[in-house]
């Protein structure tokens, strides 16, 4: 027998889960396929940030897509908090990308700079740092000596992104989603009226379907009409023993999350799909987090992991619906944490909507085929 | 063949050991209970695995935090601590 669903969410992940999430919203049955723990599961290995400063650069609606995500977030994780009771841990702290040197310094003044120029309005409200500022904003930080400054972004925050995707998980039980682990889809198949999606334990029938499977997309997008190339990029990260709490700011390299770890990373490296660990890279990381704070010398790492991240070509997201088989949208980002607050309300809305509208046009994957 | 016996502090207590012994196991000799609580909850938690997989252990040993107790041998005069939640920075 074939079962029905109103919507098919392909990708149990962060960014299926926000989705599914905000399409559940509204009165349709949904249901989410998701892997077992053999999947490449993004959502599990990354860093925390919800995180405006250096993305963006060159693709302006992807810096405006992530302010409004930032906007969102802490309704977001309030209404995930009443709904499941699972703390996310989000906080709207700010951020940092500290720069080391003279040589960071100038290049990442520079790159603010630009980021202005190309939008009308800078959507991140960044700026520039000097050390006296920093000294100023974190008085119990120790800085290293090679700190000079650091861009700063008054949106940017963190969050466990761990209970960032188990609280969509239990808000997809709450808002009567039909979630199902082990069960990858197999093949898609468009019918009339919409699409048929085989499992290794059922088929299913639904007029609507929602590609968000990461690098699981590749095997299914493009028998449904669409032409994107997601690549793997590795990121390691080094987590620490616990702390007590030293004020300090979330950077792209070092955050304290609410527990007391250290999160030191990372990496951006094209290895396929390979998440193997290097004590090289772990190394590199870990100095350059004690420049930032020598202090951070004392602790000892007691874990290390690598992650792959799902990346386009320009890494900016790709959203679209497929012109062939209306019905059929695809959705993929490498910063799955930082919108899954944009994807559970206005990604979620337009695709229940059924068009993509205006605003999303520019993430169409036509940008990568020069049309 | 008896094995050399040594005294180390538990909670400033001198305890008579093995000198085969490791500071957790010290501490379990003493019968300290707790020998930590949880920088997250609070909890006194105790050694549980001795073999330097759960971290449950942590003391401060001779001052020094966050130490995995059952990793560390013990040697005369060894000053064995409860850790109280997270260890600080310097």
């Amino acid at each position: 027998m074939i079962q029905t669903a109103d919507a098919v969410v392909i990708g149990g992940g962060v960014v299926g889960a926000a989705i599914a999430y905000g399409l559940a919203r509204h009165d349709t049955r949904v249901t989410v396929l998701d892997e077992g723990d053999v999947a490449i599961r993004s959502s599990r290995v990354n860093f925390g940030l919800v995180w405006l400063l250096g993305k963006g650069d060159g693709m302006p609606a992807y810096g405006f897509w992530t302010r409004r995500s930032a906007d969102l977030w802490p309704q977001f994780a309030n209404r995930l908090k009443e709904e499941t009771g699972v703390d996310t841990h989000y906080v709207k702290s700010g951020g940092l990308s500290y720069c080391l040197g003279e040589a960071e310094l100038e290049t990442r003044t520079e790159a603010i700079r630009r980021m202005r120029t190309q939008a009308e309005r800078d959507p991140y409200e960044a700026r520039m740092l000097d050390r006296s500022e920093l000294v100023q904003m974190m008085p119990r930080v120790k800085f290293g000596p090679d700190v000079l400054g650091a861009s700063y972004g008054p949106h940017d925050g963190h969050v466990s992104p761990l209970n960032l995707l188990h609280a969509l998980h239990i808000g997809l039980k709450y808002r009567g989603v039909d979630y199902r682990p082990a069960s990858p889809a197999l093949e898609v198949t468009p019918v009339h009226g919409g699409f048929e999606v085989r499992t290794p334990q059922t088929r299913i029938s639904t007029p609507k379907l929602v590609l968000a499977a990461g690098h699981g997309i590749t095997p299914l997008a493009r028998p449904l009409g669409f032409d994107v190339e997601i690549l793997a990029e590795r990121g390691q990260i080094l987590v620490t023993e616990r702390a007590a709490p030293i004020a300090l700011l979330p950077a792209n390299g070092v955050r304290q999350t609410a527990e007391g770890t250290f999160l030191i990373g990372t990496t951006n490296e094209d290895v396929g799909y390979d998440v193997s660990t290097t004590p090289p890279a772990g190394a590199a990381m870990a100095r350059r987090a004690i420049r930032v704070v020598p202090a951070l010398a004392q602790l000892r790492v007691v874990r290390a992991w690598a992650g792959l991240r799902t990346l386009t070509k320009d890494e900016c997201p790709v959203y679209e619906q497929s012109a062939r088989y209306p019905g059929a949208f695809l959705a993929t980002c490498h910063s799955g944490v930082t919108l899954a607050a944009v994807h559970a309300n206005d990604l979620a809305e337009a695709i229940h909507e059924g068009s993509l509208g205006d605003d999303l046009a520019p993430f169409h994957s036509r940008r990568f085929h020069g049309h | 063949m008896a094995t050399e016996r040594i005294v180390v502090y538990v909670e400033g207590t001198p305890v008579e050991v093995s000198a085969h012994d490791t500071a957790a196991s010290a501490a379990l000799r003493a019968g300290l209970g707790h020998t930590r609580t949880s920088p997250i909850t609070g909890e006194k938690r105790a050694p549980y695995c001795m073999m330097g997989v759960c971290f449950e252990c942590l003391m401060v040993i001779d001052g020094a935090a966050s130490r995995q107790a059952c990793m560390v041998p013990v040697r005369p005069g060894m000053r064995i601590e409860r850790q109280h939640g997270p260890r600080e920075l310097d």
